[in-house]
């Protein structure tokens, strides 16, 4: 599936710093692999009514060090079988930031845009001009744009659709 | 300007002169190896290449440790799968009971000084104390790595810990590891390298070095390397010229060089919900518990059993607490075994569990009831992590074990008379 344009709107979910991939998905779902399970048992570790009310399309932000801990990559799979389009944080983990675009999830670096942003804001992210509004605020937030081939990889779903695009050369 | 040795390993493997921090260059990968948590997604997204083979099997392990054995039919069905893919493209495969992937991969001697080795496992930047760039990674990254066996990085900025000192009595490597975490928080680390020396390091063995780059990872390295030593060389044997010992330039660029001196470090304890909210023991002693442990591919090395021993002999775990030992292999089980120590253990009323990741993910065994304290040897204690509303207090092998004798949170040095 590719994107024609790398522009998300959605309704906005705040959490605070070090939120790890254990709230994001608690060790004891580590043999689920389908999206469903997945999705039904997302932020289990911290806010259980979560995973019921997320709706596709909706965007989640949170403060420092975004996926903390372990590399479990069912965690950002999760936010995105939950409907989840995009991460925005002050800061990430390595490993969890990498797995997001991996699996075709941005993951954006947009400190104040977290710190004035309430959660249930509608904001609208520009991945290409390298802008996220905030309509409720009229605000516009800048943030650095990823290299080219990770935007690369969203465009085309992740790694492996970016990678079967390579080897099919 | 000179090289750290994080950038001299990556400029040997890209054959670049050129490296500085911030680069992004793919690197050519030495060792790959995948444990059972993550192996599933991996092959997932592996079998969706169709044109992709695994690009060199004797690289790839494959590792069964954090459900081990299996005791769900679920994890029964993803060994299964993940055995049948290694026997496929012949692929190595450690099996259930062998122990945690770190700690059995630096018994095997697998990493060598100067390879990348990449781990589906945060922790895998333990396996920087045998002087490789060991880093962890996803599970889809790991499916492109076992395509093309290569992965890009971004070149880290470098620190360098300095490690001085000695060790009194009653205090542990792991101690050392929660005063460093405690100094540099959750994420001040993020996306460096760290490379650590200094008079201490000379006296720790290997395992107690892995007690301290496994924890780095908690503070957000890219990873951690200690000095290719003589007691690495001895106990690697003799390297091959690419294996000639690696330091770093005289005129490395450092982002910043942090001393530590050791020699008045008292017993430290993680308190909840960060690995990194260290503080002295006497600050939470008399914390009442339900639970000790010892586990983890940082707490449950030979001499953490022998800690816990040296502690429990002749003693009895107090009532109302169970004291469950999750060995990390099944090399340090037997030792234990052969040396007594496990005797000593049981006699007291200690649980031996089969080597895994076990108590430390909450995996199988271990798990806590809400409202349940746990004092542990492993590497994390954010909320929920051994089960909802336990609260998790990390610790060494002597602090946990003194712990489990008086039922409540107790300095060692206690219960250690003139030891």
């Amino acid at each position: 599936m590719v994107a024609d344009k790398l522009i998300y709107s959605g309704r906005l979910w705040k959490f605070g710093d070090n939120i790890s991939t254990d709230h994001i998905l608690p060790s004891r779902f580590m043999t689920e692999v389908e999206p469903h399970e997945l999705a039904a048992n997302c932020m289990a570790g911290c806010d259980p009514k979560f995973a019921a009310q997320v709706r596709f399309g909706d965007i989640f932000a949170a403060g420092e060090n975004l996926g903390y801990g372990s590399s479990r990559e069912q965690a950002p799979q999760a936010l995105k079988y939950a409907g989840i389009r995009v991460v925005i944080a002050k800061s990430f983990a390595r490993i969890f930031y990498r797995n997001c675009f991996n699996i075709g999830i941005p993951a954006l670096i947009c400190p104040q845009l977290v710190e004035e942003t309430s959660e249930g804001d509608r904001v609208e992210v520009d991945l290409e001009k390298g802008v996220i509004t905030n309509h409720a605020l009229g605000r516009n937030y800048e943030f650095t744009k990823p290299p080219e081939f990770m935007l690369e990889y969203i465009q085309l779903g992740g790694l492996i659709p970016y990678l079967e695009n390579q080897m099919g050369k | 300007m000179g090289l750290t040795v994080t950038e001299k390993i990556l400029s040997y493997k890209t054959n670049r002169k050129d490296i500085t921090p911030g680069q992004i260059i793919e690197v050519p990968v030495d060792v790959a190896f995948i444990h059972d948590n993550n192996g599933p997604i991996a092959i997932q997204q592996f079998s969706k290449l169709p044109l992709a083979k695994v690009w060199d099997s004797d690289k790839v392990y494959f590792v069964l440790d954090h459900h081990s054995p299996s005791s769900t039919i679920r994890a029964a069905q993803h060994h299964r799968n993940i055995r049948d893919f290694a026997g496929q493209y012949g692929c190595h495969l450690i099996e259930v009971g062998r122990g945690i992937s770190h700690p059995v991969m630096a018994e095997e001697g697998i990493p060598r000084p100067g390879n990348i080795v990449v781990g589906s496992d945060s922790h895998t930047v333990g396996l920087g104390t045998f002087g490789c760039l060991a880093t962890g990674i996803g599970s889809t990254e790991m499916a492109a790595v076992l395509a093309t066996g290569k992965i890009w990085m971004k070149v880290p900025e470098t620190i360098k810990i300095v490690l001085n000192g000695k060790l009194s009595p009653g205090i542990c490597s792991k101690d050392v590891a929660l005063l460093i975490l405690k100094h540099f928080g959750p994420s001040f680390l993020n996306y460096m390298a760290v490379e650590f020396e200094g008079s201490l390091i000379d006296k720790l063995t290997l395992d107690e070095r892995m007690v301290i780059t496994v924890m780095s990872l908690e503070m957000g390295v890219k990873n951690a390397l200690m000095p290719v030593d003589s007691r690495l060389l001895a106990k690697i044997g003799a390297g091959s010229a690419q294996e000639e010992i690696i330091s770093a330039d005289p005129d490395a660029r450092y982002v910043a060089v942090i001393h530590f001196d050791v020699s008045s470090l008292e017993p430290m304890v993680a308190t909840p919900p960060l690995p990194t909210s260290g503080g002295v023991v006497t600050d939470v002693a008399g914390t009442e518990i339900h639970q000790a442990a010892l586990g983890s591919c940082s707490g449950a090395f030979y001499h953490d059993l022998e800690q816990a021993a040296k502690i429990l002999k002749g003693r009895k775990i107090a009532p109302g607490v169970r004291f469950v030992i999750v060995p990390n292999t099944s090399h340090v089980m037997a030792a234990a075994v052969r040396s007594g120590i496990i005797d000593t253990l049981l006699k007291a009323g200690a649980i031996i569990s089969s080597p895994s990741c076990g108590v430390c993910g909450g995996y199988e065994v271990g798990c806590l009831a809400p409202g349940e304290v746990c004092i542990s040897t492993t590497t994390r204690n954010m909320e929920g992590r051994m089960g909802v509303g336990g609260k998790i207090y990390l610790a060494s092998a002597l602090t946990v074990a003194a712990s489990a004798v008086t039922g409540c949170i107790t300095d060692p040095r206690n219960l250690l008379g003139d030891v």
